[in-house]
């Protein structure tokens, strides 16, 4: 990844402004993510934390502003932009009919990775489910099934990560396991957004905060 | 970006195979849905065999309905499609893979159980061999105009009815030429070959056309 100034931010936000229903979530949020950085954005629930991850990624259209992926409105990019961002939901976005494996599989030929089964497997082992690799994933617990979808950030070269609650439903070996991982890709030059209720560290790299203020219904 | 459509379709199938009642619950249907007609109506040749064709298309319609539900429902559930839309691939080309996935699942095991159908109805062999290949133009159709009202009622409350009410009035073309073709072909004078040059522009056109509507409603129900 290229290193980029600081002047020159990857993500670009300017005068973002999401409604759902007729309650304004947020507007005229602005804001700018350059590389090693790791944008944390925090609020009260409801307060429109979900809602601007996935308008974000691209999946919900903003009620007005732009988003720009390094200079280009996300708009024009479509599909471009989605190859370089790595989404993670609420949901896991894994099928329990599938094993851990295939699950990998499946995700890293949509984000056409030519990824050999070995590294899939010790991705799955460094996330700690070695041994479960060829059960179906309805098989695996909650937490295990986070760690499933989770494996995939070991996997992805995505420079931009958008994460929503990731460490609910984690242990604690878990929480530390991805704090670590989430440090290194930062530190890499990529660039995070995340939303979690608790405290994020950082040895090397950025952090930014944002709060969202719920606006008073109009 | 071929061998993406071949993940999602193998994906699709495997899945379905983990989970065979799904499958198994559409030709069901069908077989007693066909099977029910012969029973009320009683066993006068003439008038089955005049029924014959209208049933069993008409059996293959709600089938092919029944499954629909189920074609985006799982993965919306689950969140992997909110992947699939993110996933920086064309969308259609992924939706296209999950059309083939569902027709070869619930349409084609019709195909194959169609003559044993239509048997019941005391229907000739060049009747049963049109209305297979009928049924093999046809079928597709209903899963591509399907998947575009699956789509669009992604996530909605009682979806199934909505669904329904959207997508049937859609499939009368293909239920009057499909159902038409096998008619005629009893008719010694009579070609079907118009008929089948209708299924087949039907289905190119959907081919085209429906992949890129579903996705756009995909897009719209993800909001």
């Amino acid at each position: 990844m290229p290193a980029e100034s600081p002047s020159n931010p990857l993500l670009e936000v300017e005068d973002l402004a999401c409604r759902r229903g007729d309650r304004t979530l947020f507007t005229a949020l602005s804001f700018g993510l350059p590389a090693s950085t790791l944008l944390h954005v925090r609020g009260r629930n409801g307060s429109g934390k979900t809602t601007l991850l996935r308008a974000l990624c691209g999946l919900l259209r903003p009620d007005a502003g732009t988003i720009r992926w390094r200079g280009e409105a996300i708009t024009a990019l479509a599909d471009d932009y989605n190859r370089e961002v790595l989404y993670f939901g609420h949901l896991n976005g894994i099928k329990a009919d599938l094993t851990g494996q295939e699950n990998l599989r499946v995700a890293a030929t949509l984000d056409q990775d030519p990824i050999s089964d070995a590294a899939i497997t010790d991705a799955l082992a460094q996330i700690g489910l070695a041994g479960f690799e060829d059960l179906p994933t309805r098989m695996l617990s909650q937490g295990q099934k986070k760690r499933v979808a989770l494996a995939r950030l070991i996997l992805s070269k995505a420079p931009l990560w958008i994460l929503d609650e990731p460490f609910t439903a984690l242990d604690t070996d878990a929480v530390a396991l991805l704090e670590r991982r989430i440090a290194g890709h930062v530190a890499a030059g990529g660039a995070v957004v995340l939303t979690t209720h608790q405290e994020v560290q950082l040895t090397q790299g950025e952090i930014q905060r944002l709060t969202l203020e719920s606006a008073p219904s109009q | 970006m071929l061998n993406v459509f071949w993940c999602i379709l193998q994906r699709d199938l495997t899945l379905a195979l983990r989970r065979r009642t799904d499958v198994l619950t559409t030709l069901f249907f069908f077989v007693i849905v066909v099977s029910l007609f012969p029973l009320g109506v009683g066993s006068e040749r003439e008038l089955l065999r005049m029924l014959g064709p209208g049933v069993v298309w008409v059996a293959a319609l709600l089938a092919s309905m029944l499954a629909l539900e189920r074609l985006f429902a799982a993965d919306y559930d689950d969140g992997t499609l909110e992947q699939l839309l993110l996933a920086g691939q064309p969308l259609s080309l992924l939706v296209l893979a999950k059309i083939l996935a569902h027709w070869l699942l619930t349409g084609l095991p019709l195909v194959v159980v169609a003559p044993l159908m239509a048997m019941q109805y005391s229907l000739e062999a060049t009747a049963i061999w049109v209305m297979m290949a009928a049924l093999a133009l046809g079928t597709p159709v209903l899963s591509l105009l399907g998947a575009i009202g699956a789509a669009l009622t992604l996530g909605l409350r009682g979806g199934g009815i909505l669904l329904s009410l959207l997508i049937l009035p859609l499939y009368i073309p293909v239920l009057v030429y499909g159902a038409g073709a096998v008619s005629v072909s009893v008719i010694e004078i009579a070609d079907t070959q118009p008929y089948f040059a209708l299924l087949g522009a039907f289905l190119l056109g959907g081919l085209v056309l429906a992949p890129p509507a579903a996705a756009a409603a995909l897009r719209i129900s993800m909001e």
